[in-house]
């Protein structure tokens, strides 16, 4: 607990007691009040609650899931997406943590590596997984050129094999995204307040040690929270596998979010497609609970 | 005698520790520097090269051109015959998303953090729980929902989809930042006769500008990264934008790479412009109280 907490703390114990002190608001000002809200619980109730209750709904029928489970694609994907996000979440956000130290250094040149650094976030990412898309072809794509240049060796086909096309989904993914949670655990990392890391000097830990009793348990927090959104966020991802290898070879690595839009609009079955992307309830739906206590408790915002 | 060859000894090691740690730093910059321009520069190596040349095993163009870039701005060959007016509704639908998303952002926030009313922890939670759902995992029930509002194949469409996405992330900013707005302020401006939509209007709205500017550059972001909702929801070829057209071409054989890389440069531009001319807020805005844990 640092403290900035305890004064976020502070102010929130002031603000409810300020409610409490003031009451409710009164004619003209209650009136404003809702005024204002009225925008925001619009679109909550227009594109938030409807779109949600259709989509249970939609895909609502036991009969679904049997369908479902019965289909060897559908299997493979559920496959898929665990090591998605087994892997491709934890991977990056482990570089992340360890980037978000290097990217604090106050060299000059290091300021500069950051700002190239950001531009896979900064820059949108249909223009840049297309980029990627092309480098891994097999024939004329730059990532064999460079193999056959620094190398002299005949790289393989990138795009064509299962587990080879998964693994390019994955550095893709970790490519765009690694930047981003750099950046919130350097905000993470310069939070910690100096003298904890001047008294840890003294009691003798330096380097991984330094890392490991200091900053770590101090970061604990925000990085579960970085995991926890992370792992929803890449969930619904659509863009990466979509545009690296669109679900290929022969549908062998497509992911839930990206068989559901097939099953529902290729194949024209909305109800199957949305049951596919309900059958990650289950699991998003802990991970959205304890992430909302998170959130709520310990006011970490991203 | 023996004692000062072992303390220059101890010198030496720890100069020559230092130095190698400073090697592994420089030689980590290098590995992130290759890993993060490579795509990169493949984008911008491919759209230099000419028609011809796009199948060729090089790692630099033989004979750069801007010809690519020049076909793309003078909508020079077929399936670009309508870029700018797919730049346009791309244009459109962010700026739109960002207007829109600041404004219900700053309207629901100023309730929440300035009028005191009971109640408004809903209005927070209603924005937590929408920022995590996954996006593409309401696309299914969008595609009907949208026809049932009327804006079928209409870009409004798309513009709600994004608001909605991006208002929660705008109301935890804006909340955050306010508090470091003195309450005060409104207290002054109410006993000097001003109502909810003054105090709103020339005290809160001013004194959030960076917090806006922030959230403005976000919302602008999250649409101009857009893909799967633009394609479902908009399927008429005035309604066309750069990302659908793009990945209309990526699984055709005879995709023109270097206009196609050309088009993707010049789509990627205006973001990353905005993005660092705006980069200043942007880490304020993002991690602001990122970490009081």
């Amino acid at each position: 607990m640092d403290g900035a907490s305890l004064a976020a703390r502070q102010v929130g114990a002031a603000a409810r007691h300020a409610r409490i002190r003031f009451g409710g608001l009164r004619g003209s000002d209650a009136a404003w009040a809702m005024a204002f809200l009225v925008p925001y619980a619009a679109v909550f109730v227009l594109f938030v609650i409807y779109p949600v209750g259709y989509g249970l709904w939609l895909g609502h029928r036991p009969g679904l899931y049997a369908e479902l489970f019965s289909d060897p694609i559908y299997l493979r994907t559920l496959v898929n997406t665990v090591l998605f996000l087994a892997i491709g979440v934890n991977l990056h956000l482990f570089l992340a943590l360890l980037l978000s130290g290097y990217f604090l250094q106050k060299s000059l040149w290091v300021k500069g590596l950051l700002l190239v650094f950001i531009m896979p976030w900064a820059a949108p990412a249909i223009p840049t997984f297309i980029s990627i898309h092309w480098m891994l072809d097999g024939q004329w794509g730059l990532l064999n050129n460079l193999l056959w240049f620094v190398l002299g060796i005949n790289g393989p086909s990138w795009l064509t094999e299962r587990w080879l096309t998964f693994a390019t989904v994955i550095v893709a993914y970790v490519w765009k995204w690694t930047p981003f949670w750099t950046v919130i655990l350097m905000a993470g990392r310069t939070a910690i307040p100096q003298e904890v890391y001047e008294a840890a000097e003294v009691d003798g830990a330096t380097g991984l040690r330094r890392f490991i009793y200091v900053t770590f348990p101090l970061l604990g927090n925000l990085y579960l929270v970085c995991t926890l959104l992370s792992t929803i966020w890449t969930l619904g991802d659509f863009n990466t596998v979509y545009f690296i290898s669109g679900g290929g070879p022969a549908l062998s690595t497509h992911v839930l979010a990206t068989l559901g839009i097939r099953n529902a609009f290729q194949i024209g079955d909305p109800s199957l497609g949305m049951a596919t992307v309900m059958s990650a309830l289950p699991l998003l739906i802990p991970l959205v609970i304890v992430l909302m206590r998170k959130l709520s408790r310990s006011q970490v915002q991203l | 005698m023996s004692g000062g060859a072992a303390a220059a000894g101890r010198r030496r090691s720890k100069r020559l520790r230092r130095r190698l740690s400073k090697a592994g730093q420089v030689l980590i910059g290098i590995v992130v520097l290759i890993w993060t321009v490579l795509p990169l520069y493949n984008m911008i190596e491919v759209a230099l090269r000419p028609k011809d040349a796009v199948f060729s095993g090089d790692l630099f163009p033989a004979h750069p051109t801007l010809i690519g870039f020049w076909d793309v701005l003078t909508e020079n060959y077929w399936y670009l015959t309508h870029f700018w007016h797919e730049m346009g509704n791309s244009l459109y639908i962010g700026v739109a998303t960002a207007l829109l998303t600041l404004a219900v952002g700053t309207m629901a926030s100023f309730v929440i953090a300035r009028m005191r009313i009971r109640g408004a922890w809903a209005i927070s939670n209603a924005a937590l729980l929408t920022y995590v759902i996954p996006m593409s995992f309401l696309a299914i029930p969008f595609y009907r929902v949208m026809q049932d509002y009327g804006l079928g194949d209409n870009l409004w469409a798309v513009i709600l989809v994004e608001v909605t996405f991006a208002t929660p992330y705008a109301i935890f900013i804006f909340t955050e930042y306010s508090a470091s707005i003195p309450i005060a302020l409104d207290e002054a401006a109410h006993i000097d006769g001003a109502g909810p939509w003054g105090i709103y209007w020339r005290i809160y709205l001013p004194l959030m500008a960076p917090a806006m500017v922030a959230v403005g550059t976000y919302a602008l972001l999250l649409a101009w990264n857009e893909y799967l909702y633009l394609y479902l929801l908009l399927s008429s070829p005035g309604n066309m934008t750069v990302p659908v057209a793009l990945g209309q071409f990526l699984n055709s054989d005879e995709a023109p790479w270097n206009l196609m890389m050309a088009t993707a440069v010049v789509y990627a531009l205006p973001p990353v412009v905005i993005y660092y001319a705006f980069r200043r807020y942007m880490s304020t805005g993002l991690t602001m109280g990122g970490v009081k844990g």
